[in-house]
């Protein structure tokens, strides 16, 4: 009863409902996409964007350019485009072209920062770019609203694409065959990857990305077996683990990205043993 | 008139030539095997007749009705594929893709002739089934189901039996026989297993240093087909 009613007391605050909302939308938007890209063999995608989102932010400092998004948002739309564009037939590997952007991002955004340096707490501007800052406390009105705006446009691409997205994530060359512009859709998921990756920086940070992209797939990959019962489930359980994490990170006072990961991790323990009951009685 | 013919095509890939001057016809209910050693250039020249390379000059042409993504396609499988989550339903389904054009869904039609397919291959019984689950021959039938949706009238295949044990092969062998002589499709399959490529098809095509391209008989009796296939049915190169 003290829990809900702590929980009672936290609702009639606005911040914390703004909190709940974009967390959710962001968990849904991310896992939707998780599968495609897991099976792409682009697992760290997460992680080597939001490195260039970071690099991306540094550059807008020095500028000082008063809003950031629009910057941020094309730098990084710009490296997915190259990173997902030649699909399979690349003369890098995905592993090694995400690793590489990665790394590199994030040492030329840390040089820049530390040379043109406005801040006097540098290393704690970078500590909240990458770990998630308390900005998911912070949201306006407007915030969310474009977050809602953002996350219908995704889902509503996602499904009206779903057909397509299944059969160029399957087989490429046999998709082109048949006349679907493979091209036309990888270019598609890269710019909507960007997009949600810009937008989840707020939530969890740079670091913590990937785990929303990766988890929610993996786990629904141990317990089911065709594409569409694995997306429905990495929908779900994305946006249950999203909501279980910020609640307790809220009831608890734990960092809000670190708790939503750890959910992550419980729920894919959970699913492996489900999928080994399963794959018993079957 | 000739479904596909090929003009003095040339293929290869980042401006590299592979294979020069090739010229064949391919005419409705061939069975066309393409013979030739790893690196000849069968997979290259598959990839320029399917539009996924642009041929370096020359000119593939289609006729007889035939529309450019009215072809079949029974690739060779991907690291991806080995561990796709998708249901064989989903993946024979997935086949009606170039018939949608941009619209999202499947209709009931389409959703028939996977049904269709997927009978024709005879795996309705594998039809919820997770695709990763099954043995190579089931995945190449599925595959091969997928290609049927695409069309009714050319398959394009890439080596369809390479990785599967003896009786499967043979079992596929006699699949793809039967859609050519039943269902009077069209057949163009890259093959290293010259002794089956002399026994199902009407007509080779030999790559290597010298091109040979004709009727089974004749390549019999040329110098590339003594050379590779001493006797008929001989042993697998």
């Amino acid at each position: 009863m003290q829990i809900l009613e702590k929980l009672a007391l936290y609702w009639t605050y606005p911040f914390v409902r703004y909190a709940l909302a974009v967390g959710v939308l962001i968990a849904l938007c991310s896992s939707l996409l998780g599968v495609t890209l897991v099976l792409k063999r682009f697992s760290f995608i997460g992680d080597g964007l939001s490195h260039v989102a970071f690099g991306a932010m540094a550059i807008a400092g020095i500028l000082q350019v008063k809003n950031e998004m629009p910057l941020v948002m094309a730098i990084t739309i710009l490296s997915a485009v190259l990173l997902l564009r030649t699909g399979q037939h690349t003369k890098i590997k995905g592993d090694a072209a995400v690793a590489m952007i990665s790394v590199g991002a994030l040492a030329v955004g840390y040089l820049l920062m530390n040379l043109f340096s406005s801040s006097s707490n540098l290393s704690g501007d970078v500590c909240s770019t990458l770990f998630g800052s308390t900005s998911i406390l912070t949201l306006s009105a407007a915030e969310v609203w474009l977050c809602v705006g953002m996350s219908v446009l995704v889902v509503a691409i996602f499904v009206l694409f779903y057909n397509k997205i299944f059969a160029v994530t399957f087989d490429e060359d046999f998709a082109k065959a048949a006349g679907t512009n493979a091209g036309g859709y990888n270019l598609l998921i890269a710019i909507v990857v960007a997009v949600i990756i810009v937008l989840a920086m707020n939530l969890v940070g740079s670091l913590l990305i990937s785990a929303l992209v990766i988890f929610p797939a993996l786990s629904a990959m141990r317990m089911f077996k065709s594409f569409r019962s694995v997306t429905i489930c990495s929908a779900v359980l994305s946006v249950f683990c999203a909501l279980m994490g910020i609640l307790i990170s809220i009831l608890a006072g734990t960092p809000v990205g670190s708790t939503i990961v750890a959910v992550q991790i419980g729920a894919f323990g959970l699913s492996c043993l489900t999928g080994m009951v399963l794959g018993g009685i079957r | 008139m000739a479904q596909l013919t090929c003009q003095n095509l040339c293929v290869g890939y980042d401006g590299k030539s592979v294979l020069q001057d090739l010229n064949f016809e391919v005419y409705a209910g061939d069975y066309l095997c393409i013979v030739g050693e790893n690196g000849s250039g069968k997979s290259t020249l598959m990839k320029t007749i399917l539009g996924l390379q642009v041929p370096i000059s020359g000119r593939i042409l289609t006729g007889d009705g035939l529309r450019k993504n009215e072809i079949g396609y029974l690739p060779q499988q991907t690291l991806v594929q080995k561990d796709f989550p998708a249901s064989v339903k989903e993946i024979v389904l997935s086949g009606c893709q170039g018939r949608c054009g941009s619209r999202p869904f499947y209709s009931k039609e389409e959703k028939r002739l996977a049904a269709e397919s997927i009978r024709k291959m005879q795996i309705e019984s594998l039809s919820g089934r997770c695709y990763r689950e099954l043995s190579g021959g089931q995945q190449q039938r599925v595959l091969l189901a997928r290609a049927l949706c695409a069309t009714r009238k050319i398959l394009l295949l890439d080596e369809p039996v390479s990785g599967l044990d003896p009786k499967v092969t043979a079992q596929m062998y006699t699949l793809i026989e039967s859609l050519n002589r039943q269902d009077g499709i069209t057949v163009i399959m890259i093959s290293h297993d010259i002794a089956a490529a002399v026994k199902y098809a009407s007509h080779i095509l030999h790559i290597g240093d010298t091109v040979f391209w004709g009727t089974k008989e004749a390549y019999l009796h040329s110098a590339q087909g003594r050379l590779f296939a001493p006797e008929k049915g001989g042993e697998t190169l």
